[in-house]
């Protein structure tokens, strides 16, 4: 279809819905769940958002954004006072039958990876997902299109207005890459019994490049690949990435997920002829959350290590096993009618976290490498709604680079605040 | 900026907003990491000037490099083989390089960049005048600057001294042989990182094997390289800490009595430079910027410039208390880290430097631990 007829349809669906919304906003309150399952996974966070729905219109649209001010300082370095519009995100999904379904979400991305050259770049709009599910059994179906590998929970369940933070963690987003979306194909299933879930979820997709060991970041640094604009269409390596991941909950105890991610990174052939052996990365992760029955504190962790093979002769800044992750612990204080918001939540909440890029010794002194972060995160957040957050953040951090050095403007102690809102529409 | 008291970071004093915008920009430009795309190797020895000269200290021996091809000062008979300089590392798929047969070498670990604008405009004269002072020193300590050819890129500063031949006084590197900070970091682009600039055009890998090597396209444009030229000759020296102490004081007042203060120069003074910042400061460096012997330990058979295989040009020894920042916790000293105490480095030193050394020896354990303390400070 071509872009002068898109446009006339593009405009009376959203012409639709704000008039519709003038008259009755709770015509449009009708949350779009096309998932069938009761209880929801980590995997099904792709779906578990509020869509809103017009009529028997086939399509519901919905997103979410994220904005916050900042005042931050490393080393006694500050670049004042920072207002940043960090993600915009729509989605769209629609049951083509009750079996087939199709979502995607188009995101304006301002949340650099880390990597300096990203934030020169500034904002990208993006095809983060767009895959039909087709479902042949509950334990059966197949996904295809743009998908977010399931690697760690972090990754499938990173919308904004789900934290009671403003930064999203390090390890999940400059160790592993969030959001690592790839062109693929998956199955995956989940099963009920009793208290018990199962889930399942096994993606083939294209992957990772040699960015990962080369790049401006100047250590191994997996989002990287997120920068390459042909990897959507060209595997670097010509292999595929497997990503698997199985999840068990219970309804007492919480969900557990365990994944792995692996495949080769590397362009190894160039027009048929060998240039380099096949170089592997694989990814291992945990992940668990749960909410306390007795206090309702919810607790969400996940840790992942990463393990590469490395070219001989290249520098240990590369380094061949990174590790990290982060707990989060949210304490609902209040929770009910506040300033006249009927479902409105106050809550308490810490984040600690902990990467190390490095992981190892360096093999000319059989020293310790370091290049490594840790940082703990009071906040306090407001939720008038669920899909509203206002939160406020402390952040704590001592980073070190690789040589253990604590003195520079992007390393040595930091300290900051932050203010941000983000909700899901 | 960084308060120099937490470490060797920031500009020198009174530099203009103008020259504060180019020192910025050349504090990215060396902390800014190359990646192949970029212009980084083939060889390699790190991927940023940042890579070796952490927090703008002093080097990791992860870092270190190697340096090979010349044994004596009619020049370096290896430059059609790689020579001077190993490149450590490589990108995939590149044959590692190695050391010629019939070479020797030696490694170096990166000195520290703080203050070395200073060093850069101390006279020749005053270089000169130190030589001479020597002359009669009664512990054998001698010392002459490193005489050497300099590059068609490299103007002479006003009032250098050249020798009849030609040759002029260098005084950046572990031997003493770069003539000033543009070499320095021409040579460092190129060598290190395998990245070409206007003034060294040919990438040390020879990707087409042709002789002599064609030029590429430098990978450095003029205004970047000339930033980082400004920000490392801008950059601020080492504070001295703890100098109240009276430990410390004693520390001092011992250094100078056994002798090291004789090499290890405590005060210098630079003279005009472009930058006003620089004029005229007396400064601390506790270096003579000669090239002494230093005994055949020290001898890996390697030299540059007209230095003997086993002269090395002093140290500074500003910032000498802060290397632990970047080491890891450890201290990697002279001139390939081998050193892991300062104890330990004062015991390496022979040839000239033996007499003191040997009087640090004779110390009492609360005399030597006064000079440590003092060292430390630095």
């Amino acid at each position: 279809m071509n872009s002068k007829r898109l446009l006339p349809i593009i405009i009376f669906i959203f012409l639709s819905l704000s008039v519709r919304a003038q008259i009755d906003t709770s015509l449009l309150k009708t949350p779009q769940k096309p998932d069938t399952g009761k209880r929801k996974f980590s995997m099904d966070a792709i779906y578990d958002r509020p869509f809103l729905k017009v009529g028997k219109f086939p399509v519901a649209i919905g997103g979410y954004m994220e904005a916050n001010y900042q005042y931050v300082g490393t080393s006694g370095i500050t670049t004042g006072n920072q207002f940043q519009f960090r993600r915009f995100s729509l989605f769209t999904a629609s049951s083509i039958t009750n079996r087939i379904k199709f979502l995607s979400e188009i995101e304006y991305e301002n949340d650099p990876t880390g990597d300096p050259d990203a934030i020169k770049k500034g904002g990208e709009f993006e095809i983060e997902y767009a895959a039909l599910d087709i479902e042949f059994h509950p334990l059966l179906n197949l996904r295809g299109g743009m998908v977010v590998n399931p690697i760690g929970s972090f990754n499938e369940n990173h919308d904004g207005p789900k934290w009671e933070f403003t930064d999203r963690p390090v390890a999940m987003s400059q160790m592993l890459p969030a959001t690592w979306n790839n062109p693929g194909f998956g199955l995956y299933g989940k099963e009920y019994r009793g208290h018990w879930m199962f889930g399942y979820e096994f993606y083939v997709t294209g992957g990772f490049n040699d960015s990962i060991i080369d790049n401006s970041q100047g250590k191994t640094f997996l989002p990287a690949a997120k920068t390459s604009a042909s990897r959507f269409i060209k595997s670097a390596s010509g292999e595929p990435l497997y990503t698997a991941k199985i999840s068990l909950g219970n309804d007492d105890i919480g969900e557990l997920g365990l994944s792995y991610m692996g495949g080769v990174y590397n362009t190894w052939e160039l027009e048929g002829a060998k240039i380099d052996n096949k170089r592997r990365v694989n990814v291992f992760d945990v992940d668990f959350n749960t909410t306390l029955p007795w206090s309702h504190t919810n607790i969400v962790t996940e840790w992942a290590y990463i393990a590469l093979d490395i070219p001989p002769n290249y520098p240990q800044s590369y380094s061949n096993r990174q590790f990290g992750g982060f707990i989060d612990i949210v304490q609902p204080i209040i929770k009910g009618q506040i300033l006249g918001w009927n479902k409105a939540t106050l809550n308490l909440a810490l984040r600690g976290e902990y990467v190390d890029w490095n992981v190892g010794n360096f093999q000319a002194t059989g020293t310790r490498m370091y290049n490594d972060l840790w940082s703990i995160m009071p906040a306090v957040s407001f939720r008038p709604t669920p899909q509203t957050v206002l939160r406020l953040n402390y952040r704590i951090q001592k980073q070190r680079d690789i040589t253990g050095s604590t003195i520079g403007a992007t390393i040595g102690p930091t300290r900051g605040v932050s203010f941000g809102i983000s909700t899901y529409f | 900026m960084i308060d120099p008291n937490f470490g060797v970071c920031g500009p020198v004093n009174n530099l203009t907003n103008s020259q504060t915008i180019l020192f910025t920009k050349g504090n990215d430009q060396f902390f800014s990491i190359r990646t192949s795309e970029t212009g980084l190797g083939p060889y390699f020895v790190s991927n940023s000037c940042g890579g070796c000269h952490s927090s703008d200290n002093r080097g990791h021996p992860f870092t270190i490099l190697t340096r090979f091809g010349q044994s004596d000062s009619t020049g370096n008979k290896f430059l059609n083989q790689g020579g001077p300089q190993l490149g450590t590392f490589n990108l995939p798929g590149y044959t590692p390089e190695q050391i010629p047969a019939g070479a020797t070498s030696t490694r170096l670990i990166a000195p520290l960049t703080a203050g070395v604008g200073f060093l850069e405009a101390v006279p020749d004269t005053e270089i000169l005048n130190i030589a001479k002072r020597n002359q009669n020193n009664p512990d054998g300590v001698r010392g002459h600057p490193n005489y050497n050819t300099i590059p068609s890129f490299v103007t002479p500063f006003a009032g250098s001294v050249p020798r009849a031949d030609g040759k002029y006084i260098c005084r950046f590197g572990r031997k003493g042989a770069a003539y000033n900070l543009l070499q320095q970091t021409a040579a460092a682009y190129n060598h290190d990182m395998g990245i070409t600039s206007t003034y060294m055009p040919i990438n040390p890998y020879n990707y087409l094997d042709q002789t002599p090597p064609p030029a590429s396209t430098p990978e450095i444009n003029n205004d970047d390289f000339n930033s980082v030229v400004f920000y490392v000759t801008c950059l601020q020296t080492p504070n001295q800490r703890n100098a109240g102490d009276a430990t410390v004081q004693k520390g001092n007042q011992l250094f100078i009595q056994i002798g090291c203060e004789s090499c290890h120069k405590q005060t210098m003074t630079t003279g005009d430079s472009p930058i006003a910042a620089l004029s005229n400061q007396t400064f601390s460096p506790f270096t003579d910027l000669l090239v002494h012997d230093m005994g055949p330990a020290l001898d890996d058979g390697y030299t540059e410039g007209n230095a003997k295989t086993s002269e090395w040009r002093t140290s500074p020894l500003w910032g000498l208390g802060l290397a632990r920042n970047v080491q890891g916790g450890n201290i990697y000293l002279m001139h390939d880290g081998r050193a892991h105490s300062i104890e330990e480095a004062i015991q390496l030193h022979g040839g000239e430097a033996a007499v003191s050394s040997a009087r640090f020896s004779k110390l009492s354990a609360t005399d030597r631990n006064a000079i440590i303390k003092f060292l430390n400070s630095l």
